[in-house]
């Protein structure tokens, strides 16, 4: 069986996640992922008539058993220092980051 | 006898009425740590000795002074005659997936090492609420994704209590572990494919899956948002009906907790199982796995001893007046794992792709030019190998031009494995099931090393449990025997939707019948360090 995920789209798919890995890394990545679509192959053969949903979760929601929809009203947070005191660097309550890759527009 | 080898219910009730000190109890619980846990789980770990190697080591962190000083209050509650709640100096361990308002949070991973909760989760804030004692916060799969709880970058690893050259199962290994070992009396775990139920029956212990939604998953570090369920580890059926008690509910941080009210969930241990109808399915009696050489489907029988526990329970429950029906179809089971595989990757790329270094977490000590790379050494840094094959899994099955194929076609699966448990359980059905009888896991629990790093393997420990994930249904695993090697085998009841009482009086009833088994004898093989 040739591998689904090729060095390339590995490569690919390793730029859009943001991620850098060694060649030994990489090298055990794809196979797994390639194992893994192996597995995933059993699916193909699942007969699925027309009036099969798709199901984001198992157990149905209904009036029953979900809360009604709330106001969309705001509210203060009481402990904002605490949580911006998590990130590695802040100035005047904004979180820093470095430079954004950018173009400047003529 | 050590406080920790009482039941939780015990616990409570001696201290409510002012028999026991809950200090004494914590007491008692750190003395029984500190004999069997070993160090706790660091980034910074070194060698493992062969002592390491004889120990447990379910915790990453410890939280004595919280433990101490939520048993005074406990204390101070009953000297001053007022109620103390339900849990009174029961103490807990807590998976390090819940965020617990000042302590470390890490998920297990270096990603989070740094990250101290600001808030509690909202099922651990009831836990407490009601008298329990946090002792801190147990070792787990990094971001729970393994069955086995060894890819915790946090070192070394949790041990089987049973036999500490074999895994403890994960995700949950520190919570079923812990729990086994008399670490405490209750842990609460997270369940996503089996994460609760596989851990509890390799170490022989009680843990539920309630139905999804029964439980808030407020303050839950997120896998995968449609499948995940906070639930109870215990070393009985009737101390985790009392915790489901407590933790389950509605809240208003959670828009998918059911509104539904909690049962009383203790009254159905005193309710026998005459006439309810208890289904075995041969789908589950056997091991579907994929041979990676040909991508064929290979069955394998189920061992023996496994197979042969699922009779005897079914027999024990007979013989006390419920009705075993035989052959139950659940023809999409065996799909369970494939579908698995695509639905909890995308959502978890989904949840994983906020962890980038500017809010909160890990952020790379190496120099970087721009935003993009800082990204990038981050995650590249932050991550173990585990989060990273999930994320790009997750990517690339849901991408554009792979999404109908992959994830849109499992979805649709998932569905079909739903309707499975719904046409077994339908009261006007042809099967009109209470609960649905099988094994927890296919083999009893495996050597460190011996499969880590097959990711497919790894996976395929989950195949009897997943399926109640994808149904959202409840699901519980009770110890039902010890093996040959001796090490415990778990036995799986399901049941409708919120039905979690069925399970608890199923369970309980089995206990009842087995009260005497030779099995119930043995101790973990860690006990030996206890006096």
């Amino acid at each position: 069986m040739t591998d689904e995920i090729s060095p390339e789209l590995f490569e690919h798919l390793v730029e859009l996640a943001a991620f850098a890995f060694d060649p030994e890394e990489a090298k055990y990545l794809r196979r797994e992922l390639n194992n893994q679509l192996k597995a995933i192959h059993q699916l193909a053969a699942v007969p699925l008539d027309d009036d099969v949903p798709p199901a984001s979760h198992g157990v149905p929601y209904t009036d029953q058993n979900s809360p009604p929809l709330r106001e969309d009203r705001w509210e203060p947070c009481d402990n904002p220092d605490e949580i911006l005191a998590q990130a590695t660097q802040v100035e005047d309550r904004y979180f820093i980051v470095p430079d954004i890759p950018h173009t400047e527009l003529e | 006898m050590s406080l920790m080898d009482m039941t939780a219910r015990n616990i409570a009730e001696k201290v409510r009425r002012g028999e026991l000190s809950a200090v004494e109890v914590v007491e008692d619980a750190l003395e029984r740590i500190s004999a069997v846990d070993g160090r706790p789980g660091a980034l910074d770990y070194g060698e493992i000795s062969d002592e390491d190697k004889s120990k447990v080591h379910a915790f990453i962190t410890q939280t004595k002074d919280r433990a101490y000083q939520q048993a005074q209050e406990v204390d101070r509650r009953v000297s001053a005659g007022e109620d103390p709640g339900p849990l009174a100096g029961v103490p807990i361990t807590v998976k390090d997936i819940f965020c617990v308002k000042g302590t470390p949070s890490t998920a297990g991973s270096r990603m989070l090492a740094n990250f101290v909760a600001p808030y509690t989760a909202t099922p651990v804030e009831r836990l407490e609420a009601a008298g329990a004692i946090t002792l801190g916060k147990v070792n787990l799969d990094e971001f729970t994704y393994g069955s086995s709880s060894e890819s915790s970058a946090f070192q070394p690893a949790t041990r089987n209590p049973w036999h500490t050259d074999y895994v403890p199962g994960g995700s949950s290994g520190g919570s079923a572990a812990a729990v086994a070992a008399g670490e405490g009396l209750l842990s609460i775990g997270t369940d996503t494919g089996g994460s609760i139920r596989q851990p509890a029956a390799f170490c022989g212990v009680v843990g539920l899956k309630p139905t999804y939604g029964r439980v808030s998953r407020y303050g839950l570090i997120a896998f995968g948002s449609s499948l995940d369920c906070p639930g109870p580890v215990a070393r009985n059926v009737g101390d985790a009906a009392l915790m489901l008690s407590v933790m389950a509910g509605e809240d208003r941080c959670d828009s998918t907790a059911a509104t539904l009210p909690v049962p009383d969930y203790l009254s159905s241990l005193d309710k026998d199982v005459r006439g309810l109808r208890i289904g075995i399915s041969p789908d589950y009696m056997r091991i579907p796995y994929p041979d990676l050489q040909t991508g064929e489907v290979v069955v394998a029988d189920l061992p023996e001893e496994i197979r042969d526990a699922i009779l005897d329970a079914a027999q024990a429950l007979a013989d006390q007046g419920a009705e075993i029906v035989e052959n139950v179809p659940m023809p999409n089971m065996s799909y369970g794992i494939p579908t698995y595989f695509v639905i909890s990757r995308v959502e978890a790329a989904s949840n994983l792709h906020r962890f980038d270094g500017v809010k909160y977490g890990y952020r790379t000590q190496s120099e970087f030019s721009d935003l993009r790379e800082m990204y990038r050494k981050t995650r590249a840094e932050g991550f173990g190998l585990q989060p990273k094959l999930r994320i790009l899994m997750g990517m690339y099955v849901s991408a554009a031009q792979y999404s109908e194929q992959y994830y849109q076609r499992a979805l649709k699966v998932r569905s079909k494995i739903r309707s499975d448990f719904e046409a077994v359980f339908d009261p006007q059905g042809a099967y009109r099931l209470d609960a649905l009888l099988t094994p927890t896991t296919p083999t009893t629990a495996f050597k460190l090393g011996d499969v880590y790093g097959d990711t497919v393997l790894m996976q395929y420990a989950d195949q009897l449990t997943v399926p109640a994930n994808h149904a959202g249904i409840p699901a519980i695993s009770i110890p039902g025997g010890i093996s040959s090697e001796g090490l415990p085998i778990g036995l799986q009841f399901q049941a409708p939707d919120y039905r979690e009482d069925i399970l608890f009086q199923v369970g309980h009833a089995y206990e009842q019948a087995t009260d005497d088994a030779d099995w119930r004898k043995i101790k973990p093989q860690v006990m030996k360090f206890v006096d």
